[in-house]
């Protein structure tokens, strides 16, 4: 008894010390967790030059953002993600307090509140036809007078109101096909030109009274040969176009709406002319760029039409717009690129000669802003455009490499933990408080170089869009190496080269410790299945690109396989577009590992358009003139075809390759067991009925349904087959371990819901007998194969759910042996942590006494959500698209990166942390009590001896 | 008064006797001082002596019940606690379960041991009842790792 309430203290005490971890306080937010922002590749901007207040520059990106930034620092003043359909066309800015953007292809027109990014107003543009949008904000002298803006969209031209968004007036062209280019404000205000194109021949020129829309005039003219597309306005009654051959500019002056043409060979402008012309977009006064083969040529355009070049430049040259240096001064920059480096070259518009600004910057993805010839900022916003990640491990700490930056000192140490203790028995100050924060926010343990015990701190390699790699540190979220990769370069061989995914190339642990790891990127030169492949390796400690090649065929599908050589370089299998397997590292020992195992390894192809499933097995060699040793040719030995009137394929799911699982039995009450049916070559598909493969609504519950299939891709058997009559799509769905959980919309219900389907193995099930389990006789850890057909059970539940989610993803642990958590990417770009006890098939609504004491929780209808459980806490990651989880070395804990237009990383502990202290844990507190005790001890034991003596004299 | 009465009624309670009888009289030349008995307790009155004895025996049967009697107690009272502490494996039940498992170790040189074995057994049984003997199949498989596939696979949709 005393023993047991000594031990029961004992500990009690421990608990008191540890601190639960499932949901965050808020003084932890940003211990193990980190986020960014970012807002993409830019593809406008505008200047906004205040009198007064900080200068921001408001840009929209290819995210879908718009954002206004800081013009000294480059900070995010604010930003408002639009949704991944709602494109914008054009930003400017009106009454120098709006923000106004026009998206979703010219029909709504919104404005924003410069200072706070708050929405004004928005306008929704209805027009016939669908057409090039443009945007055009007449300059007003008067800051408060109301502006119109000038939209066109869907076919006509809107005039909008800039203080309410009302449309004043609106106009459709009499011929459907007009293309508005330019639309041009008069000298005094009241008359607007728009020009533009019908067809590729005719030229038409409108006089529109800017006041109440009247169309006060209309000319039109039309031209022999056509037009390219191409318009370059050199000023406010010249256009300067291409012709269809590309090969004549033509000079278009439409003075009072006369129009005239002036014609110009381009060979006649510059020599060793040949082929197609390109006018590169820019709006400059008098002066416009042509883009031939060989070089850039700047023209400038005289009031009388004559054309003069004035330079040429070697390279491809992008051109800004012009922008306001003084009263009667404009300033445009040239942009271009030449080994490595980018040159930046700032001009006057009416003096070619005067160059402002001459800089050659190193190759980068960032955008930035140069100032003096200065480098001011510059934001990695290649990182809004992830499209793979995977992981490295950090270098193991070595003699003699200086590890951390800061090393604290014995007596820091000993203040930390002093604040700590006082912190703990509640004894500090608020400064101590903040003290405590901002020691534990910048624990320089967290950001090291090296790699630590419990496996936290690992390197995120993340190739981006724009054909760069990035390696963050998973501590603080720092990008360690950066590097455009060379691979990914446009050459003349390779003339849109787009990166495809990431991998894990060479992981050293056993053989090959001295070696660095490295990762795989493989691309493709062009955006067809059918482009040639592009291999590049990066060592992922020095971020250097070790080798990089162009394939002699087209990627279609890259298999990393379970297998690696002697210097732990993963084998993989690429499949060309012809079905034909190629293997890589392309070396006789890889072949001969893979010679090994040929007969077991088998590749599937999902053809969704065709409604199609084929299971492939590989043959020695392959056929045609690309026969190498490296090359395999399959042959087809299953196909599953769905009925094309009644399933269209809408998702598929497989299990993570490298996930680990701990056993293969599920304890169920009263010490009975199940055998889970756990194999790594298992296919979810999720089919709808076309009708219903569009968006929610398009279809009627009795029309639309939704069928799951689990399919074995190794044999092509169906071991499980279910149907949700009057559900659709879309489908989000997680594979893990023996189950399956997914995501889609009830019709009927009008709500969202989610099922999970469990596997078991029936087979193994009669393994029951102690004895023989005891003396080893059992057959459970015999190799499986698909082909003995095991009889599978499956279990299935359905629960509704509140949310509609961008993602799904399961948490993963080194050994497998923790619970694990589904985390959601909810749609409001949050994630949301739910325990799979919550996705239980075996849920009843009163579960018995075992039942209870196993964990069950009763079964209700919908899932709850807890506000405790999003692992975001109070962060969004505006337009979430993938939840990546990886292991750390420590069981218990899971980390989670999640990227879309932001970044963010946490760590997770799903069944908390039982295999360590947590790292509030007070080592000072346990040692003072320690200390404490020894000395108590002391002191009663010489206070009873002094008694003792005492009661002996007595 | 009475009580009095009762007090010189039981005789003498107490008495100076001057006489030196020391065992080793020769070795002293200084007399005890008064009140001072040497080897009084040797005096053994008989009477005193057999009352003594009696009271000694009466205890040492007592004790001797009290010793024969605590296996059984402790029985009880570990059953009690057994039962208090319920099925569940919690930091509660182990700690009992292990004391009883403890004590018939400890106690194992002490007396009573008739009922060691019964004692024994019940900790053994309270540690079945909590699940914490390997009888179950499910203590057998839970540890062992899935098996391995002969095939592997790999696929999906082409890559976009």
């Amino acid at each position: 008894m005393a023993m047991a309430i000594r031990s029961f203290l004992i500990f009690l005490f421990i608990l008191s010390l540890t601190v639960p971890t499932f949901s965050l306080h808020e003084d932890q937010v940003g211990l193990m967790d980190w986020h960014q922002k970012y807002i993409g590749k830019v593809k406008h901007a505008v200047f906004q030059t205040q009198k007064t207040g900080r200068k921001r520059v408001l840009v929209s990106t290819e995210e879908n953002v718009i954002a206004s930034l800081d013009l000294r620092h480059g900070e995010i003043f604010w930003r408002h993600v639009l949704g991944a359909n709602d494109a914008i066309d054009g930003i400017d800015t009106a009454m120098t307090k709006y923000a106004i953007t026009l998206s979703s292809g010219g029909s709504i027109l919104r404005a924003w509140n410069l200072p706070d990014g708050q929405m004004v107003w928005e306008c929704f543009l209805q027009g016939p036809s669908d057409s090039k949008s443009l945007l055009f904000v007449p300059t007003s002298s008067k800051v408060d007078k109301d502006n119109t803006i000038l939209v066109f969209g869907k076919g006509s031209l809107h005039a909008v109101s800039s203080i309410h968004g009302e449309i004043v007036w609106k106009i459709d062209f009499p011929s459907e096909s007009f293309e508005v280019q330019e639309v041009i404000q008069h000298h005094d205000g009241n008359t607007i030109y728009v020009v533009g194109f019908v067809g590729s021949s005719q030229f038409d020129v409108y006089q529109i009274n800017a006041k109440n829309g009247e169309l006060l005039k209309h000319n039109s003219a039309t031209i022999d040969g056509g037009f390219s597309g191409e318009v370059s306005l050199v000023s406010t009654a010249k256009l300067v176009v291409l012709n269809a051959a590309r090969s004549t500019l033509l000079t278009i002056s439409f003075q009072r709406g006369e129009i005239s043409f002036q014609k110009t060979y381009i060979s006649d402008l510059v020599e060793d002319f040949s082929g197609m012309a390109v006018i590169l977009p820019s709006k400059l006064t008098g002066l416009f760029a042509v883009k031939t083969s060989t070089a850039t040529a700047f023209i400038s355009v005289s009031s009388e039409g004559k054309l003069e070049v004035v330079d040429k430049i070697m390279h491809a040259t992008f051109i800004s717009n012009a922008l306001s240096i003084s009263e009667d001064q404009q300033a445009f920059a040239l942009v271009w690129h030449s080994d490595n480096e980018i040159h930046l070259n700032v001009k006057q518009v009416h003096d070619w000669n005067s160059d402002l600004l001459k800089e050659r910057i190193k190759l980068d993805q960032q955008r930035g802003l140069v100032h003096k010839g200065k480098v001011v900022w510059s934001r990695e916003d290649g990182l809004a455009s992830i499209i793979g990640v995977t992981t490295s491990e950090l270098p193991v700490e070595k003699e003699g490499v200086s590890v951390a930056k800061v090393e604290l000192n014995l007596f820091e140490w000993l203040k930390g933990h002093m604040l700590k203790v006082k912190g703990s028995l509640m004894l500090a100050s608020a400064e101590d408080v903040a003290a405590i924060q901002g020691m534990r926010l910048k624990s320089s343990e967290k950001s090291k170089m090296i790699r630590d015990h419990n496996g936290f701190r690992k390197l995120l390699i993340v190739l981006t869009k724009s054909g760069k790699l990035f390696a963050l540190h998973t501590g603080d979220g720092q990008i360690v190496w950066s590097l455009l990769l060379n691979s990914l370069r446009q050459t003349e061989a390779c003339k849109n080269p787009t990166g495809i995914n990431v991998f894990q190339w060479q992981v050293p642990h056993h053989h090959a410790m001295d070696e660095n790891p490295s990762v795989l990127v493989v691309g493709r030169c062009g955006t067809g299945t059918d482009a040639l492949g592009i291999f590049s390796y990066i060592d992922t400690y020095t971020g250097k690109e070790l080798k990089y090649f162009g394939l002699d065929h087209s990627v279609a599908q890259v298999i990393p396989l379970p297998l690696t050589d002697s210097t732990e370089q993963r084998l993989h299998l690429l499949i060309d577009a012809n079905g034909q397997a190629h293997l890589y590292p392309r070396a006789p020992e890889a072949v001969s590992i893979f010679q090994r195992e040929l007969s077991n390894i088998y590749w599937y192809s999902v053809e969704a358009d065709k409604g199609l499933i084929k299971g492939h097995g590989l043959k020695s060699n392959c056929a045609g003139e690309a026969a190498d040793n490296y090359c395999f040719g399959t042959r087809e030995l299953w196909s599953i075809v769905f009925p094309s009137e009644s399933e269209k394929i809408i998702s598929t799911v497989t299990r993570k390759s490298n996930e680990v699982v701990h056993t293969q039995a599920k304890v169920i009450a009263d010490q009975d067991v199940m055998y889970k049916y756990i194999s790594k070559n298992l296919l979810f598909v999720a089919t709808v009925s076309p009708k219903a493969s569009g968006d929610i609504g398009s279809a009627t519950p009795g029309e639309s349904q939704l069928v799951v299939y689990v399919v074995d891709t190794v044999s092509g058997r169906i071991l499980h087959r279910m149907t949700h009559h009057g559900s659709q799509g879309p489908v989000h769905a997680v594979f893990s371990e023996n189950w399956i959980v997914y995501h889609y919309f009830n019709l009927r219900a009008h709500r969202y819901e989610m099922t999970v389907i469990e596997i078991y193995d029936q087979s193994r099930a009669d393994n029951k007998d102690v004895l023989k389990l005891v003396l080893g006789k059992h057959n459970l850890s015999s190799p499986i194969s698909s082909y003995s057909r095991p009889e599978v059970t499956t279990k299935s539940q359905s629960y509704y759910f509140t949310h509609s989610i961008k993602a799904i993803a399961v948490t993963s642990t080194a050994k497998g042996i923790t619970s694990r958590h589904l985390l959601i990417g909810t749609i409001g770009d949050q994630v949301l942590a739910m325990d799979k006890r919550f996705f239980d098939p075996r849920r009843s609504v009163n579960p018995t006494q075992s039942e209870k004491e196993e964990g069950i929780l009763p079964l209700t209808d919908s899932l709850p959500i807890i506000p405790q459980s999003y692992v975001t806490h109070s962060l969004k990651v505006e337009g979430l698209r993938g939840i990546v989880t990886v292991p750390a070395k420590l069981e218990s804990n899971t980390l989670v990166f999640t990227y879309g237009v932001d970044l963010f990383f946490t760590r997770l502990a799903p069944s908390r942390t039982y295999d360590s202290l947590t790292e509030d844990f007070s080592y000072a507190l346990l040692l003072i009590t320690i200390v404490a005790l020894v000395v108590a001890i002391f002191v009663t034991w010489v206070l009873s001896e002094k008694k003792d003596l005492s009661d002996k004299w007595r | 008064m009475d009580k009095g009465k009762a007090v010189m009624g039981s005789g003498r309670r107490w008495a100076v006797d001057f006489t030196d009888n020391s065992t080793t009289p020769s070795s002293r030349d200084i007399p005890d001082p008064p009140g001072f008995y040497r080897a009084s307790q040797e005096q053994d009155d008989s009477a005193v002596t057999k009352q003594k004895k009696d009271a000694e025996a009466n205890w040492k049967s007592q004790k001797a019940w009290e010793v024969a009697q605590a296996p059984f107690k402790n029985l009880l009272m570990m059953g009690f606690m057994m039962w208090m502490a319920g099925n569940t494996v919690h930091l509660f039940s182990i700690g009992i379960t292990f004391s009883a498992l403890w004590q018939p170790i400890g106690a194992l040189q002490g007396v009573g041991k008739v009922f060691e074995p019964y004692k024994d057994t019940l900790g053994i049984w309270k540690l079945n009842t909590l699940g914490l003997l390997p009888t179950h199949v499910s203590d057998w498989v839970s540890s062992l790792p899935p098996a391995k596939e002969v095939e592997y696979s790999g696929g999906g949709m082409p890559l976009r």
